[in-house]
């Protein structure tokens, strides 16, 4: 009885103190970019040369586009290679952690790679150097041509271990190349790497191409191209080089977009004199209206889930943005400040829109969430539009139109990529002038 | 059976009267306190001669002017500029009867208190942690400079009693640890951000133990994002040890919970 008594009594008194333990709120830090060394690759001695790669130079390589990987992130800070203190083969093995913050780098990647019978293997390690401890390591083998993928995986991986977000390196834009004068202009469709490397020209450039846009799922792309001046729906298999027609639709100004299964198609396009939604299925060719009004409903795209669709009409008598359910009802609309909206997209993780605006003779690109609540524009300019988004949901890509020459009666078309915070825009390297990207999926999923 | 009764109402009575004691908390109601303004004293010398930023003195000064501007607004600004530096100035008396008369004239005219405050407002203080009103670079709107919220938050008002830190040694801490966390950016706006840390400090203020309170979260499918934050937190609290502890008071802070939560940041 006495030590149930003396017990209680005790657990009175740790209550008391466990009370008294310090709490301090932390509801603030800074958004600095994280301060990343990325050490060059060891190649391994044993490497032999590969066709016309210098595997001497490979790890270097890959180093340096990892590097320009995160730069272009505005979220990480890749620390100049000349303050490195340590070898990379002796860093990774095991790096002198003190060495590296000394140089204030709070996260390393280090790496080797090995050349052999035609094959190239890449492994690579993350650490944290706060916590002296590695955060990832993985290995790939790939054919040595591949570099730049593998490059890319691991920023992709990198990136997904300090952000908890999935990456977008390794993936594709599809666009318009433009060459030419204003009047005589050659569109040719056109693919690369989302930081602008192994640009492929997909068309002749003898008919007019518009429009290109991905299918989230696979390699499969829709683009418009018009056939004796009328508008054709193409369907292009990237990886095949397979296309194929989908149909003419007169009274078409967009391509259509996929839906998030792949499987369907959502357009708009002009019957009986007015201009109304779409869906057809891929496989069966079978074409279902979705809107009737006798406003314009425009540039359709599904949400990520596919239960809505968020649109442009002009049934308020402005064109404006609107979200329906995918059967076609609950249409309601979402875009309310001055201006005119156009080209909604929604987003792959589902949380916003992106749009063109346009208000007292300029173009802006912004977002809002999904009830149209939280407008933010990005950024301002002349002449901009058609954003597509990046495969994570971060970033945007679209494309601007500027004024060229002395006398500035040229103009230029360039591609262009903005965060969602709309801190960090920047020009995308393109071969020629471009126009109408679009991103496509992870390629490595 | 009465003895074992009495025993058994005795001892209910010492446990009633114990709880009574002990955990007085819970029979009260918490008290409603204003929030707690820190008062730095200072000892007063003869002459009081406290200096301005220099920040802060350039947009007094510029205040200054101005004030003289709307002041000559009445008698145009444009003669008084072309002023020659060898005029003769009027004498004093002169001038205060203009101003005397300028005030009759307008007097709504601002005080220059107010006005100086509102120049602060207006250009020293931009809320950097407000992100999602900085982003709108649409000029029209970008004229709304969002005020900065220097409510004392819930979360922030915790007095010196409960947390055994004076309110300017917390505050010192959280401003070095505000300085070395790297707060990850895709992050889920509408999820439980809170990550608790709990450390055990030496006396220099540097770590002896860490841990995150929550951790089975970070390894839960689809909490990602708790894992990156997590470690965010660690890493913020690695690097910026020693930590800035008050010389006292060991046994006080020896074992120190840090509650890091970027929604307020987030949300802007």
């Amino acid at each position: 009885m006495k030590k149930l008594f003396y017990i209680f009594i005790l657990t009175l008194f740790k209550l008391n103190v466990a009370h008294s333990l310090i709490e301090v709120d932390i509801t603030r830090g800074n958004l600095d970019p994280l301060p990343i060394a990325i050490s060059p690759l060891h190649v391994d001695a044993q490497s032999e040369n590969y066709e016309s790669i210098k595997v001497k130079e490979l790890g270097d390589l890959i180093s340096s586009v990892i590097e320009k990987n995160f730069l272009s992130t505005g979220l990480f800070n890749p620390l100049n290679k000349n303050a490195f203190v340590q070898k990379p083969d002796i860093a990774h093995l095991k790096p002198r952690f003190e060495d590296w913050r000394l140089i204030t780098a709070q996260a390393l990647v280090t790496g080797k790679l090995l050349v052999k019978d035609d094959k190239l293997k890449v492994e690579f390690r993350l650490w944290d150097l706060a916590a002296s401890q590695e955060m990832a390591a993985l290995a790939f083998t790939t054919t040595p041509s591949n570099w730049r993928r593998v490059a890319h995986i691991i920023s992709d991986k990198i990136y997904e271990r300090l952000t908890g977000e999935t990456g977008y390196f390794d993936t594709r834009i599809i666009y318009v190349s433009e060459t030419g004068l204003k009047t005589e202009r050659v569109k040719r469709l056109a693919i690369m790497d989302q930081d602008g490397a192994n640009t492929k020209y997909l068309t002749l450039g003898n008919e007019l191409v518009l429009t290109p846009r991905f299918n989230p799922t696979n390699q499969l792309v829709t683009y418009m191209s018009y056939f004796r001046n009328l508008p054709r729906v193409y369907l292009l298999d990237i990886e095949t080089g397979i296309q194929e027609v989908v149909g003419n639709f007169p009274g078409m100004t967009f391509a259509p977009r996929f839906s998030p299964d792949g499987k369907k198609i959502i357009m708009s396009f002009a019957k009986d004199g007015n201009s109304d939604i779409y869906t057809m299925d891929i496989e069966s060719r079978l074409v279902e209206r979705i809107t009737e009004d006798s406003s314009i409903d425009t540039s359709p795209s599904f949400s990520p889930d596919g239960k809505y669709i968020c649109f442009n009409s002009d049934r308020s008598g402005l064109q404006q943005i609107y979200t329906m359910k995918s059967d076609g009802t609950n249409a309601k609309r979402i875009s309310f400040g001055s201006g005119i909206y156009g080209t909604p997209v929604w987003s792959p993780r589902g949380d916003l829109i992106a749009f063109t605006k346009m208000r007292a003779g300029k173009f802006y690109i912004g977002v809002m969430r999904s009830d149209g609540t939280g407008e933010r524009l990005l950024t301002e300019n002349y002449y901009q539009e058609a954003p597509s988004w990046s495969p994570n949901g971060r970033i945007l890509v679209f494309y601007r139109e500027t004024k060229s020459g002395k006398d500035g009666l040229g103009f230029t078309a360039k591609l262009w990529s903005i965060d969602i915070t709309g801190y960090n825009e920047r020009e995308l390297n393109t071969e020629t002038d471009a126009s109408d990207p679009s991103w496509s999926s992870l390629l490595s999923k | 059976m009465t003895k074992s009764l009495i025993y058994s109402l005795s001892f209910h009575a010492i446990m009633i009267l114990l709880t009574v004691l002990s955990l007085p908390f819970m029979i009260r109601q918490p008290v409603d306190l204003p929030p707690i303004i820190s008062v730095e004293l200072i000892q007063i010398s003869d002459k009081t001669n406290i200096p301005y930023a220099p920040k802060a003195r350039k947009v007094i000064e510029k205040v200054k002017k101005e004030e003289k501007r709307v002041v000559s607004e009445q008698a145009p600004p444009a003669a008084k500029a072309k002023e020659k530096p060898d005029r003769i100035p009027l004498p004093k008396k002169q001038d205060e009867k203009k101003e005397l008369v300028k005030k009759k004239q307008n007097p709504k005219e601002v005080k220059p208190e107010i006005r100086q405050a509102s120049e602060f407002e207006k250009k020293d203080i931009v809320d950097t942690n407000q992100i999602a009103a900085l982003i709108d670079k649409a000029k029209e709107e970008s004229a709304k400079v969002k005020k900065i919220d220097d409510k004392l938050t819930q979360s922030s008002v915790k007095n010196s009693f409960a947390t055994g830190l004076t309110l300017s040694e917390e505050d010192a801490l959280r401003a070095q640890i505000f300085g070395c966390w790297t707060v990850p950016l895709g992050l889920p706006y509408d999820d439980d951000l809170l990550v608790r840390v709990k450390l055990e400090l030496k006396q220099d203020g540097s770590i002896s133990k860490s841990e995150i309170l929550d951790h089975e979260r970070m390894n839960r499918p689809g909490q990602k994002f708790y894992k990156v934050l997590a470690e965010s937190a660690l890493r913020a609290v690695r690097m910026c040890q020693p930590l800035r502890v008050p010389q006292t008071g060991y046994d006080k802070w020896k074992i120190i919970q840090l509650n890091f939560n970027p929604m307020e940041m987030l949300k802007g």
